[in-house]
């Protein structure tokens, strides 16, 4: 799914991205635990010297993408250079500390952390814990016809009819197909079937309808889903596809290390 | 209808079900003939039964409903059962992508990197992947980013009744009445108002 991450590439076609793992806020969290300093009263020259020396071995290493590494050393280096510079006010009244910001980040980012080990935790516990996790397919007999491209075309048609006419400037929204194609398949994880009708919602723009619709063409296409009414010219409903093809992957998504395999055919 | 009839009916249902059911569907399904408490009191009675008779099953609330799940003891045996289904442990960015996520969703990627001072595209694919996490709608801000908020399987995977029993880490306070079908388009919270912090990507505007 990585392919609409252009800017994590790098020429030499090696994906080393530090800050997949970790990030400069882990870097200062670590550096302040190793020291022990007080996080409300960092010894930013200090703190700013050990963390350029780690800046150091990654430029070595030559990896690609430490640029949000290089943006808090640049933060580091401004609040030191603030740190330096005299108050303008007089003694007395010193003014916000330069660090108050970056405390606060990395407050914030350390009860999520803190949040995440205990999530952990509890993952840990139910890690043992299984659910069924296919339920009975039924035949349904009231949407036993399925609709034919035609049939959506006029269905999609009539959406649009309803649909406002966007006038003027209209916002260019990247909507990737794997995105909606994902909504849909989401949907049907929770319900067997979704009406056609409401998969489109007023507030949305024709851009996004449009979309959603060449998902449905392409997860029809997939057998991942199929199309059914009730009778000629129904009303059409979306439904799950009973049998799910382990080969056919969705585009943009690598083959799952779960995937649903469904014995029944 | 007898009360012990419907308790049946239910010991059925959950066999079945694939997803946690909610008291409130349970109680539709019986055409609100039964209170929400009496059908809650059945459900406990019969999660009570299984565990009396040491069964190998488990009925427990989970992800705002109820369903049986096999007892821990038997994990290793159906993991040996289905080891080509096997998936990888979440890395620490993943989780601390996602419990940011459970704590402020709906949120963005841009207010995510914000907080974690990193890309997190990458983490939010696996997340999405391992249907922890879902689009949750979009903000209507500037290039209307999509919102990410988690899912029942989240709540599953974690062990959570529901989202309001995430962990209170101090002043990380577990979002409340966030419906987990908030589903797609709009954002279920519009307090979110302060702007896009959207480090990431900058949509183009265009005349069309």
């Amino acid at each position: 799914m990585g392919d609409s991450n252009i800017e994590s590439q790098n020429t030499s076609g090696i994906d080393v991205r530090l800050d997949n793992f970790e990030g400069p806020l882990d870097l200062l969290l670590y550096l302040i635990r190793k020291d022990d300093l007080d996080i409300y009263d960092i010894p930013i020259a200090q703190i700013t010297q050990e963390y350029l020396s780690y800046l150091d071995i990654m430029k070595e290493l030559n990896l690609e993408s430490v640029g949000s590494f290089l943006v808090m050393a640049s933060t580091l280096m401004q609040i030191k250079a603030q740190m330096l510079l005299p108050s303008p006010e007089s003694e007395e009244n010193e003014g916000p500390d330069p660090r108050a910001e970056l405390i606060n980040k990395l407050l914030e980012y350390q009860r999520y952390k803190e949040a995440a080990l205990i999530l952990a935790g509890y993952g840990e516990k139910e890690k043992d814990i299984f659910y069924r996790a296919a339920g009975p397919e039924f035949e349904n007999d009231d949407f036993s016809l399925t609709a034919s491209v035609f049939d959506l075309l006029k269905s999609f048609q009539r959406v649009l009819d309803q649909a406002p006419r966007e006038i003027g400037k209209i916002l260019r929204e990247e909507i990737p197909l794997e995105v909606k194609i994902r909504e849909i398949l989401d949907r049907l994880e929770e319900n067997v079937s979704i009406g056609f009708a409401e998969l489109f919602t007023p507030g949305m723009s024709r851009r996004e309808m449009i979309v959603i619709f060449l998902a449905l063409l392409e997860l029809i296409r997939l057998r991942q889903i199929s199309a059914r009414q009730s009778e000629m010219f129904g009303e059409i409903r979306i439904f799950r596809e009973a049998v799910v093809l382990a080969e056919t992957s969705i585009p943009g998504e690598e083959p799952s290390p779960n995937p649903p395999t469904e014995a029944n055919s | 209808m007898e009360l012990n009839d419907v308790k049946k009916i239910l010991e059925a249902l959950l066999f079945v079900a694939e997803q946690p059911l909610p008291v409130k569907a349970l109680e539709e399904l019986f055409e609100k003939e039964f209170s929400k408490e009496q059908i809650e009191t059945l459900l406990q009675d019969i999660a009570r039964e299984y565990e009396m008779r040491g069964s190998a099953l488990i009925m427990r609330e989970i992800a705002g409903g109820w369903q049986f799940s096999s007892r821990p003891e038997f994990g290793p045996w159906i993991r040996k059962l289905f080891k080509e289904r096997l998936t990888y442990k979440l890395s620490n960015s993943a989780l601390e992508t996602l419990s940011i996520i459970a704590y402020k969703q709906p949120i963005t990627r841009g207010e995510i990197e914000e907080i974690r001072g990193v890309e997190v595209s990458a983490v939010l694919d696996t997340l999405m992947e391992r249907r922890l996490v879902k689009i949750a709608g979009r903000k209507e801000t500037i290039g209307r980013p999509l919102l990410y908020g988690t899912t029942a399987e989240f709540l599953k995977s974690f062990g959570l009744k529901r989202l309001e029993d995430l962990p209170s880490v101090e002043s990380l306070v577990p979002p409340a009445g966030i419906e987990d079908e908030a589903k797609t388009e709009e954002p279920a919270n519009d307090s979110l108002d302060k702007d896009a912090a959207e480090g990431s990507k900058i949509e183009d505007i265009e005349r069309n």
